[in-house]
């Protein structure tokens, strides 16, 4: 199912560099933080698997919007930040 | 400044490509065609569809809704190419593109990243205070701006269609052009017009 | 907050390490040696030999000195070499 634009979703808190060789693109700073679907980019390979030579998935990709303060301290209200983020990175809020 | 590559891997680069050439993986000249062809691309071609898409309503809907095909249309092979995609600026909106992983970038259209934005301080700065950072390149942003920031992590590559100044109304495609800099396209400046 | 694992070394958005440091300003292009590099990564990657994700992950599998320390091309051609070793596609003296 396609997240729908305004979809509040959290990204997973999850640290896979921790238990082993990995390739991950979803940031640091936003792992268990909440943020709101912009839109449905497209599908595309997981580069989790790309960057190893396996098969990779089509998984859906999202522009994803949080706001700019609570991520880190000196931002300004307001403030936002567009990421890009694979759908199993997303969990409902 | 980027240092010069140290010896060692002058040597190392010399060795792999010798090894790549007796592998028949690399031909005589394809190093130095394939160079010719990334020297092509310049924030030349961005700056053209910027100014293209104030001038001319339909390019801009095309532009937002597949960067990719607009750049096509102002003849860019973008085959083999990440998607593009374009941030429109708008009043009380201004968008800055950083890639915090690596150095994600729309080279299609803009052609090599500049040093600075592959630094690590550009990186770690732009989504923790994109304000001081736009304050570094003396950017002043209208009052009540609000401050997007746009960090490039995955598929697609990213581009500012910033707002056209006012003063700039009735210019020309290629007037217009000259005031859209690398910089305005990532972001970090606002185009001035002269 | 305190409980937050460290980052990956490659991944720095927000490292307050950097919060001080003011952006080199540097604007010229890719010297010879960078252009060569960055030139072979796209001829193996357009015969299927490599991918963009694969430079990547070779890239952040370097160690945080080195990370830090070699240029951005330098960094890119260990990640090519020591791919396409790994691949058996040239001699294990590029591993």
């Amino acid at each position: 199912m396609t997240l729908s634009p305004g979809t509040e979703v959290r990204v997973r808190d999850d640290w896979p560099e921790r238990r082993g060789p990995c390739h991950i693109r979803t940031p640091h700073y936003v792992r268990g933080r909440m943020g709101m679907v912009a839109r449905h980019l497209g599908n595309f390979p997981n580069p989790e698997d790309l960057a190893f030579g396996r098969p990779a998935p089509v998984r859906a990709l999202y522009h994803v919007a949080f706001a700019q303060p609570p991520l880190f301290a000196e931002g300004t209200a307001g403030d936002d930040i567009l990421i890009e983020l694979f759908e199993h990175w997303l969990e409902p809020a | 400044m980027s240092p010069p590559p140290r010896p060692a891997m002058v040597d190392l680069l010399a060795r792999f490509e010798a090894a790549l050439a007796a592998r028949g993986l690399l031909e005589p000249g394809e190093v130095e065609a394939r160079i010719a062809i990334t020297d092509r691309a310049s924030p030349a071609i961005g700056a053209a569809m910027v100014a293209r898409a104030w001038t001319d309503a339909g390019y801009r809907a095309l532009l937002l809704a597949d960067g990719r095909a607009a750049a096509e249309d102002m003849g860019v092979t973008m085959v083999g190419s990440p998607p593009l995609g374009v941030l429109a600026d708008a009043p009380g909106l201004h968008h800055l593109v950083v890639c915090t992983l690596c150095s994600c970038y729309p080279r299609a259209v803009l052609g090599y990243p500049p040093h600075w934005y592959k630094t690590a301080a550009y990186r770690a700065r732009a989504v923790r205070d994109p304000r001081g950072v736009l304050a570094e390149w003396g950017t002043v942003l209208p009052e009540g701006t609000r401050v997007r920031v746009v960090d490039s992590t995955a598929d697609y590559r990213w581009m500012v269609l910033p707002e056209q100044p006012p003063e700039t109304l009735g210019w020309g495609a290629e007037r217009l052009a000259g005031i859209v800099t690398r910089d305005v396209l990532v972001g970090v400046a606002l185009p001035v017009p002269v | 907050m305190n409980e937050t694992p460290t980052p990956a070394t490659h991944d720095i958005g927000g490292d307050p390490r950097f919060r001080c440091v003011a952006v080199e300003r540097d604007e010229a292009p890719p010297d010879g040696f960078g252009k060569r590099v960055d030139a072979i990564r796209q001829i193996l990657a357009a015969k299927g030999l490599m991918t963009v994700d694969e430079l990547r992950r070779g890239i952040e599998s370097l160690p945080p000195e080195q990370y830090f320390d070699l240029s951005y091309y330098e960094k890119w051609l260990l990640s090519i070499t020591r791919l396409m070793a790994e691949k058996g596609l040239v001699e294990e003296e590029f591993s």
